[in-house]
């Protein structure tokens, strides 16, 4: 089966207060491919561009130039309906619990279904299922959404997004200012909308190791333009351009640097500490085997 | 005398309904005892809602202690006479570069905190200059902080602390909304303020790697410090941390799983170049 192509993106510019002294092109020729499924990472350092495109991708801007086609139709068509582009690609924001506002948790989530024009009941369900989902005990549904922590109030806000049942999810930083297992739930629940429904979800993340971790495609931004884009092993090969542009690589790939450097045959493309682990036992137990000259099996 | 003493320092955050009665009563800090010698680096680390950063916010007089004392350069914070000296000795720097930065060009906002002091004119020129110079921005000081990436704008905000000539700096989480540069450039402020200026410093973060250079540590949960010790000695105990929703460096894991698969790695390691070492050790 082909995989169908949910968003392309065809030369895209984007121009912050054109033709003034504050003239910025915030992005420069964007084109891009985004297929149904995929598990993307968008990194970048601070005005990159990131947040710009991800809002272009729902229709929130609209591009000084180029095109955008979901699913095959361009976005900007006169008879194109944004209002159901909203409903399929759904976007948090960074700090999305900022955005709370009703008086309970439930009616909260229920806010984007009913708004989609889903009677009470259906939102209702939707509600119900999109908590169940992000993992939220079922006493707290109808407590005030300001009592919760961070990491709770931050899965509810998600919880209004996914009650619309978008195909694809955006996700604007959503682990910032959380604690290491605040982190590790909320990406673990993203991961987990992929693998289960099959969502597309990009995200847009400042932690390299998080992103080495989870997603299978690496979109670099940078001064507006995709400056790298491919698997986390074949973005992160490129560390020093990364660093250049104020990022850089997960800390065991530059481990892995390191211990080549000093004359250690490991594998360089590890991005994760579970391969580092598994390539550093490779080397270093067959190097001691050696040694002792034992015989290792599948080793000649 | 020390920096920051705290002694049985309790906080209950109370909230209640429309007609005033209370309706919960959360601690947010339960008897806490710290304290912290001049010149020190120090890190607190804890989950979200484990009372860091309302300990923090004891640290500046932004609250007063329920129970129990504090003082902060032997002066008591608790006393309304003290709450002005206190603020100066301690500075303190949030997490939003942009709720912290007023002015529209960088030395003005710099300058601002010891205007509003009553610092003659000449020295506030001198202040702006020489903090804008500790945190490496001197040659924005005529640009407008707006274009500014976050990490800048937060060493901003710090100088604009530093302009104060503060005794102590409380960090709250101040590189939570930076990317990686922009957190190293942050980082590495503080310890030169604290090696080069002398000034005690408190860094309050869910970033591991940004402790390892500390001297002390200091892990919270539920409103009480839970460990303290060395980066080395907290660090050593991964089981632990884990159950207070924390974590340990990417190289220090990697470490664990080595030795526990049979490695001679020692326990807890906590920088990349201590790694490579000791991989390259046990190799020979």
């Amino acid at each position: 089966m082909r995989e169908s192509m949910s968003i392309i993106l065809d030369k895209v510019n984007h121009i912050y207060s054109p033709d003034t002294a504050y003239q910025i092109q915030a992005l420069r020729d964007v084109s891009l491919e985004i297929l149904d499924g995929q598990f993307i990472g968008i990194i970048g350092h601070t005005g990159s561009g990131k947040s710009t495109l991800i809002q272009h991708l729902n229709g929130l801007m609209r591009a000084t130039s180029g095109h955008i086609y979901f699913h095959g139709k361009d976005i900007y068509d006169e008879d194109f309906d944004l209002r159901e582009l909203r409903n399929r690609v759904g976007l948090v924001f960074q700090y999305p619990e900022h955005q709370l506002f009703e008086t309970t948790i439930f009616d909260d989530v229920c806010f984007g279904p009913k708004n989609q024009g889903l009677s009470k009941d259906e939102a209702g369900l939707r509600a119900f299922e999109a908590l169940r989902s992000v993992g939220l005990p079922e006493e707290l549904y109808y407590q005030s959404p300001f009592d919760l922590s961070g990491g709770q109030k931050r899965r509810v806000a998600i919880a209004g997004v996914l009650a619309m049942k978008p195909e694809v999810l955006i996700l604007d930083e959503p682990t910032a200012g959380l604690d290491p297992a605040g982190r590790d739930e909320i990406l673990d629940l993203v991961a987990r909308m992929h693998r289960e429904r099959g969502m597309t979800v990009l995200l847009v993340s400042h932690s390299m190791e998080d992103v080495a971790k989870y997603v299978q495609r690496i979109i670099v931004m940078n001064q507006g333009q995709v400056m790298l884009d491919g698997t986390p092993k074949q973005v992160f090969a490129h560390y020093k351009e990364l660093e250049a542009v104020g990022l850089a690589a997960p800390q065991v790939t530059y481990l892995m640097h390191e211990l080549v450097e000093r004359g250690l045959s490991v594998d360089t493309e590890a991005t994760t500490v579970e391969e580092a682990r598994a390539s550093l036992m490779e080397a270093l137990t067959g190097l001691v085997a050696a040694r002792r000259d034992i015989h290792v099996p599948g080793k000649d | 005398m020390e920096m920051i003493r705290a002694e049985q320092l309790v906080y209950e955050y109370i909230r209640r309904d429309e007609e005033g009665n209370v309706e919960a009563i959360s601690t947010a800090l339960d008897h806490v005892d710290l304290h912290v010698r001049p010149g020190e680096f120090i890190a607190i680390l804890g989950h979200n809602g484990s009372g860091k950063s309302t300990l923090a916010k004891h640290i500046n007089a932004l609250l007063t202690p329920g129970e129990g004392s504090l003082w902060v350069d032997g002066k008591d914070v608790s006393l309304e006479e003290n709450v002005y000296d206190v603020r100066q000795t301690a500075g303190m720097v949030f997490q939003n570069p942009d709720n912290q930065i007023i002015a529209s060009v960088v030395e003005e906002d710099v300058g601002f905190g010891p205007e509003n002091i009553g610092v003659p004119t000449e020295e506030i020129w001198q202040r702006v200059e020489e903090s804008l110079r500790a945190v490496g921005m001197l040659k924005y000081r005529h640009h407008s902080p707006n274009k500014l990436s976050g990490g800048q704008k937060q060493r901003v905000a710090i100088a604009g602390v530093m302009a104060m000539q503060p005794k102590c700096i409380v960090l709250d989480e101040p590189t939570a909304m930076l990317d990686p540069n922009g957190r190293r450039d942050v980082i590495r402020t503080a310890h030169e303020l604290n090696r080069e200026k002398g000034v005690t410093i408190v860094l309050i973060t869910h970033y591991m790697e940004e402790v390892v250079d500390a001297d002390r540590v200091f892990v919270m949960d539920q409103g009480k410090i839970v460990m303290q010790g060395t980066p080395r000695e907290i660090f050593s105990q991964v089981g632990k941390l884990k159950e207070y929703r924390l974590d340990v460096p990417q190289v220090t894991i990697l470490a664990d799983m080595l030795r526990q698969a049979g490695l001679d790695i020692p326990l807890g390691v906590l920088r990349r170049e201590e790694l490579v070492d000791a991989i390259m050790r046990a190799a020979m």
